[in-house]
């Protein structure tokens, strides 16, 4: 049966991990590597690495860091962060990155979302979607959440579906570090309206919470920051508590 | 031992060369007869379009070329459904190793989702690559397309029906999962393709 799938998610700056982590064991756990692969032996089945780094150089650190993930790790992984065109995505993929993640850019050129489908296959792209609940209804929001637009995210999340896109990543703002669970509402609306998978992003605080998105949020696979960054839920402890509640995950 | 692998228009195959290197064992990316004849192993990856790439194959005489080796050959994801007879994607007229057809996934349900990707567990686990494999363990997989149960199946896997998620005849092995992306159980399986 296909599993459930949980991903660690990383935000790097100039090539290192930014929030900190109370992982002893570790030698370097700014090192975004040796974090993925610690998360890899611990049984996430994907890794999301996003890049903040606003800088050119930023952006070179973080190819060269993308080319040390994929010889280094063995689980697929997404890379998202500073993709404005084609030849970001190029770039990444040829560094070793199975899959991109792009926001921002495609709301302001929806077209980059037929193009990486079209040019590298949809299983490659990634729409992620940063979604807060206004008095208008359900919007997007660019550039990490700064501004806001009129664009419904659920026309929106079906627009890019019908492009191409292979994944909707879903981050409501409201529920983002909160720690009180995912939007679950919105993410089984999400479900029923694309047929590709939606990832839950925002709001995991609990195992009880992964148990929520993904039965009454219907999601497809969890992101999750700092509750794994910061040793409050284990991944192990996670699925085997998941897997005690009926719901199939990769043991 | 020297292990090479089939260079074409495809995505991602560096990410093979990298799952040797994690095993200690080096690949040779190529396209040249002579070293693809003369390798110990030859590993056929794939992510792409099936007609693309038959005729990129055909147009560089790989084809000829990948049906007549006689060392060990493992075809991936799409190296496997290109080992086959014919695909649905694009009617693409294959290499015909293994006599049985290629099909598009036909969903059933809404939460039949294709491309069929993700991890999913693997039974009926026959032959040499999943030697010591005693129970399903758990692959990553991302297609659209799949070869049906068939006599050459050597792992079966369920998404909507039943396929084929490993197939082997002769010198011929192929995998429709990517073990270079599966964790510790790819690197059981293509450790098991090495020690062949």
């Amino acid at each position: 049966m296909l599993a459930k799938r949980i991903i660690p998610c990383l935000d790097i700056r100039d090539g290192r991990t930014v929030k900190g982590t109370n992982f002893v064991n570790l030698r370097d756990a700014g090192d975004p590597v040796e974090l993925g692969r610690l998360y890899s032996q611990q049984g996430a089945d994907e890794l999301v690495f996003l890049d903040i780094t606003a800088t050119h150089e930023g952006r070179k650190t973080f190819t060269e860091l993308v080319e040390r993930i994929a010889a280094e790790i063995s689980i697929p992984f997404t890379v998202g962060g500073g993709i404005h065109e084609i030849h970001d995505v190029e770039r990444l993929l040829r560094a070793g990155a199975d899959k991109v993640s792009v926001n921002s850019a495609a709301i302001r050129n929806p077209q980059l979302i037929d193009d990486i489908a079209k040019n590298f296959g949809s299983q490659v792209c990634v729409t992620a979607i940063d979604g807060k609940l206004t008095p208008a209804g359900w919007r997007c929001f660019l550039n990490g959440g700064r501004i806001e637009t009129e664009l419904d995210m659920f026309e929106w999340a079906k627009e890019a579906s019908d492009r191409g896109a292979g994944e909707i990543l879903f981050t409501s703002m409201d529920h983002d570090g909160v720690k009180q669970g995912f939007a679950n509402d919105a993410l089984a609306r999400m479900y029923d309206l694309v047929p590709i998978p939606v990832i839950a992003s925002g709001g995991a605080g609990t195992k009880e919470h992964f148990l929520d998105a993904f039965t009454s949020g219907k999601a497809d696979a969890a992101l999750a920051a700092s509750v794994f960054h910061f040793g409050e839920i284990g991944i192990p402890d996670l699925k085997s508590y998941l897997d005690s509640k009926g719901i199939p995950v990769r043991l | 031992m020297s292990i090479a692998i089939l260079k074409y228009n495809a995505g991602n195959i560096r990410s093979v060369s990298h799952a040797l290197e994690r095993l200690g064992a080096e690949g040779i990316i190529t396209d040249d007869e002579k070293l693809l004849r003369s390798a110990d192993k030859v590993i056929f990856p794939g992510v792409g379009e099936a007609e693309t790439t038959m005729q990129y194959l055909r147009s560089h005489g790989l084809d000829t070329i990948l049906k007549s080796l006689t060392q060990p050959v493992l075809g991936i994801c799409l190296g496997q459904q290109l080992m086959c007879r014919h695909s649905e994607e694009g009617d693409a007229d294959c290499l015909g190793i293994f006599d049985v057809p290629v099909v598009r996934f036909q969903p059933e349900a809404w939460q039949d989702k294709v491309p069929h990707m993700g991890w999913n567990t693997i039974t009926d686990c026959k032959g040499p690559l999943f030697k010591e494999f005693s129970k399903p363990e758990f692959v990553y997989f991302v297609h659209s397309f799949y070869v049906p149960v068939c006599e050459f199946t050597a792992a079966t896997t369920e998404y909507i029906v039943p396929f084929s998620a490993s197939l082997h005849k002769d010198n011929f092995y192929a995998t429709q999962f990517h073990p270079e992306k599966s964790g510790s159980v790819g690197e059981r399986i293509l450790k098991n393709f090495l020690e062949l």
